[in-house]
């Protein structure tokens, strides 16, 4: 089966792509389609500890069972808003 | 209102949006890009979103603290592209009876936003650039709803 895999930020900029289609055996989870990526774009795997995923725009669990034609994004730390966390002066 | 545009913020636009005759308070919280962090100066700073997903996220902050704080209405709008120092980079706007509510509610969901909407900040300093969040440990366990505050 084939899913839509999208790449923000920092993973879009070692991935060196935004969107990708990927072929997955059928009853893969999102932990398999990791591995997939990470054989496909080394860089990316340093990350494996600190991405989170979406199936269809929703947080999903590494071992969500995927499907024929989902949309699968991998999500770095998110950080909107304005300012550092860390920051003692933090807003 | 759950907005996210590559040009400037309009706080009056988030005012109106959540403007109500039954409302006694409307608190406003803006977030702006500011020039110095973690001891490097920075020049610019951009934001990329994932877009529907970001709005989906942002739709139920406000349905949780519109039920939390029994508000009248809520409104966030983010910036995403580069963004000038000094400029507005997400603004949040809350309208309820009384004032505690609006600016409990104003409070939370920037917490919120922060930690679960999908929007990403790269800074860009004297000598380089670097994604805000990356090099540093996880994000949430997968599955959860994120981490709560």
């Amino acid at each position: 089966m084939k899913v839509q895999v999208l790449f923000f930020a920092s993973l879009r900029e070692l991935a060196g792509t935004h969107a990708s289609q990927i072929v997955v055996e059928d009853g893969a989870t999102v932990a398999d389609l990791w591995g997939v990526l990470c054989a496909r774009h080394p860089a990316v795997e340093p990350m494996s500890t600190s991405v989170s995923f979406a199936v269809n725009q929703e947080y999903t669990d590494r071992d969500h069972p995927l499907a024929d034609g989902d949309e699968v994004a991998l999500i770095p730390p998110v950080s909107g808003g304005c300012c550092a966390e860390a920051d003692t002066d933090a807003c | 209102m759950f907005d996210i545009r590559k040009t400037p913020l309009d706080l009056d636009e988030l005012v109106t949006a959540v403007s109500d005759p039954e409302a006694g308070a409307i608190a406003t919280f803006i977030g702006t890009t500011r020039n110095h962090n973690d001891g490097r100066i920075v020049s610019t700073l951009e934001y990329e979103a994932y877009p529907e997903m970001a709005i989906a996220e942002m739709r139920k902050i406000g349905d949780i603290a519109r039920e939390r704080w029994s508000l009248k209405k809520i409104a966030i709008a983010h910036r995403i592209g580069l963004v000038p120092i000094g400029e507005a980079s997400v603004i949040i706007a809350a309208s309820s009876a009384h004032r505690v509510a609006a600016f409990e509610a104003c409070h939370f969901a920037i917490d919120r936003l922060k930690e679960v909407v999908p929007i990403w900040k790269k800074e860009h300093f004297d000598g380089g650039e670097v994604w805000i969040g990356s090099q540093k440990g996880a994000a949430f366990p997968a599955g959860q709803d994120g981490p709560s505050r």
